[in-house]
């Protein structure tokens, strides 16, 4: 039986098999509003392949100024990881693209690992990242998320050596986060040879797909990683339309 | 103390500590410590620690900083009799004046350390976060010293309460970053170092000014700490003829704390205080006493005591002293607390601005306001164990709190 895990590397194979980089759309959950919630997933469930909702942290050491600024208004707004998962338990109809939950890994210790596991599988979730949880302090999360097939997405970057690099795509669920820069997210990143190159790399080493992201904006970005790449992640861009309240399936489109 | 609830092995793992097992090979004190930082860091740190074994102990890595202590710090800093306040608590009371250090605070002991470590490891500039300033000026100097650029980022609530400290940064060379997101304190400027660090993470180094972040900064910050605990440990015994009762230090992240206490941990006969921030009183938000409050969890790349709520976001914290408005602690101090062999104990705002006056008045010596948490925490000692001999960690002087002190003391607030 497929475990909620393939569902991730199916929806990103499925696009590429129609010959265009899968969007895996990040949204910062509870951001602008809570009462937005439900119609802001399902506009880009309907436009992305894969959603990966972001759980604000009051530190998020990886991110750029949008996504502070927008974990900091949700926080501030009340969210809850326990208001999350009974939001996406009503949701109806349920959003076709599979669910990543991105978390910094303190508010999940909070939550219990021991229940955390079964709780998102309840709620249609398929896998997490978690960014500053390098896989060598991950096996009492993987042990946890294995139970329920469910993904822990590994991120390499441009300064991962290349025998670490085939170990963390070997270790990799769903897909492997490509991170395109040395940085935080959200700045905009050209898209040099040497990155192209360096996303090759990865995907010659990478059993499970591979996703680029950090940076990404526009079409013409996208464009020149076809053929590079089995996805692209938008995160920033795509929570600067949330901000703006336009509407985030149109964001989507514009990229292919 | 909610650590009561860990499930762990307190015996086992005091024998260890006892032994020096700590930190283990994967960066741990017991179950404290790690390594969680994003992946861009781990090569970084990888490199850090193969360059720090390499280093650290080599003879002519010891040689350097030795020299640079003696010759520039001023080291050793000298055990002072404490003779009024001894009078006044009944009590054996010797000051380790980390004050006379140069730039004025124990952080100048790491900063130069690291900076050598640094210059060594072929880095092009330097980053460094600050609350009080100290660290900031201490790593503005070592890098002045040394030639290399230095950026530190700083809170803007911490920058106007530490004013003096800006413009000393500034003439050593350093730009000074103000730091507008988050809480605008410590912990957010920690956020932004690591954020510069993650954007170029072959060319700088990121110079951390407390005993907190991801393996091997605790230990690294601890070696190079240890000099205050080691020159007192053997000044005790020379000038007061015996070790003391009781070691106290103040805590926020824990730099001079565990540089005081550690020396100490295999002297059993020895007490160890540690004193954190209590604030105004012991709600959330109100305080900030990790140790006290907090509950395991993970910031800022370790597994530690925070002061969390129960959704694990990190609280707000209050204190009067901007150097110990942190809301984590070391691993090492949340190790050292769980199986006891260190009392962590809290001091409140009143209660260190006053202690301060009382040091000032009987020993002609204005501590820092971080300092005068473990002169409170000396003198309820003292009381309760009439005719002790007491080492306090005076960790650094009060000049930078004037606009504090302004405020507050000389405006008859207590």
């Amino acid at each position: 039986m497929a475990t909620p895990r393939d569902t991730i590397s199916h929806a990103i194979r499925q696009a590429a098999a129609q010959g265009r980089p899968a969007v895996v759309g990040f949204m910062t959950a509870g951001f602008p509003d809570k009462a937005g919630f439900r119609a802001s997933l399902a506009s880009i469930a309907s436009a992305a392949d894969v959603v990966e909702i972001g759980i604000p942290f009051t530190d998020p050491m990886a991110d750029g100024m949008t996504i502070q600024r927008a974990s900091r208004a949700s926080l501030e707004g009340g969210f809850t990881l326990p208001w999350l998962l009974a939001e996406l338990e009503a949701m109806q109809p349920r959003p076709q693209a599979p669910l990543l939950l991105m978390s910094y890994l303190n508010p999940l210790l909070a939550y219990g690992l021991d229940r955390l596991p079964a709780a998102v599988a309840k709620a249609g979730v398929a896998g997490f990242i978690i960014p500053d949880l390098p896989y060598e302090e991950s096996a009492e999360v993987r042990t946890a998320l294995d139970s329920h097939g469910l993904a822990l997405v590994q991120m390499v970057t441009p300064v991962t050596p290349p025998e670490r690099l085939k170990m963390l795509c070997e270790a990799s669920q769903g897909f492997v986060y490509a991170v395109t820069m040395t940085g935080t997210t959200g700045r905009n990143v050209a898209v040099p040879e040497d990155v192209l190159a360096y996303m090759d790399r990865v995907r010659a080493v990478s059993p499970v797909p591979v996703c680029a992201g950090f940076g990404i904006r526009s079409a013409e970005q996208v464009g020149r990683m076809q053929g590079h790449v089995d996805g692209v992640v938008v995160g920033s861009a795509l929570v600067e339309v949330l901000e703006r309240r336009e509407d985030p399936a149109a964001f989507i489109k514009s990229l292919r | 103390m909610r650590i009561e609830g860990l499930k762990i092995d307190r015996e086992a793992l005091l024998a260890q500590a006892l032994r020096g097992a700590f930190p283990d090979a994967r960066g741990r004190y017991g179950p404290f410590g790690g390594r969680y930082v994003p992946e861009t860091l781990v090569p970084a740190l990888d490199r850090l620690e193969a360059g720090m074994r390499a280093h650290l102990h080599e003879p002519g890595f010891r040689a350097e900083f030795e020299s640079e202590l003696r010759t520039w710090v001023g080291r050793p800093t000298p055990l002072t009799l404490a003779r009024e306040l001894s009078r006044r608590w009944g009590a054996e009371v010797w000051l380790k004046r980390e004050d006379l250090a140069h730039t004025g605070a124990h952080k100048i002991n790491n900063s130069i350390g690291q900076a050598l470590l640094a210059k060594r490891l072929g880095a092009k500039r330097i980053v460094a976060e600050t609350g009080a300033g100290q660290h900031g000026v201490a790593t503005a100097a070592a890098c002045a010293r040394l030639g290399m650029p230095c950026v530190v980022y700083m809170g803007s609530v911490d920058m106007e309460r530490q004013a003096p400290n800006v413009g000393r940064m500034k003439l050593l060379g350093a730009e000074v970053v103000p730091v507008t997101s988050g809480d605008q304190t410590l912990r957010a400027a920690i956020d932004e170092a690591l954020r510069d660090w993650v954007s170029d993470p072959d060319g700088t180094y990121y110079l951390i000014g407390s005993a907190i972040g991801p393996h091997p900064y605790p230990y690294l910050v601890r070696e190079f700490q240890s000099v205050i605990g080691l020159e007192a440990r053997a000044q005790m015994l020379g000038q007061a003829g015996a070790l003391p009762d009781v070691a106290v230090a103040c805590v926020g992240g824990g730099s001079n704390a565990i540089g005081l206490f550690h020396p100490f941990v295999k002297d059993l006969g020895v007490k160890l205080l540690g004193l954190e921030a209590g604030g105004t009183g012991a709600g959330l938000g109100e305080n900030a006493a990790s140790i006290a409050y907090g509950t395991p969890g993970v910031l800022q790349g370790c597994y530690s005591l925070l002061l969390q709520d129960p959704h694990g976001q990190i609280q707000e914290t209050h204190s009067v002293s901007a150097g110990l408005d942190y809301p984590g602690v070391g691993p090492e101090h949340a190790l050292l607390a769980s199986i006891g062999r260190v009392t962590y104990e809290g001091a409140g705002d009143d209660e260190s601005l006053e202690a301060l006056a009382e040091c000032c008045q009987a020993e002609g010596i204005l501590p820092a306001i971080e300092s005068a948490h473990a002169f409170a925490g000396a003198k309820r000692f003292a009381r309760a164990n009439p005719g002790s001999r007491i080492l306090i960690g005076l960790s650094g002087r009060g000049d930078k709190d004037m606009p504090t002190l302004q405020r507050t003391l000389l405006k008859g607030r207590l």
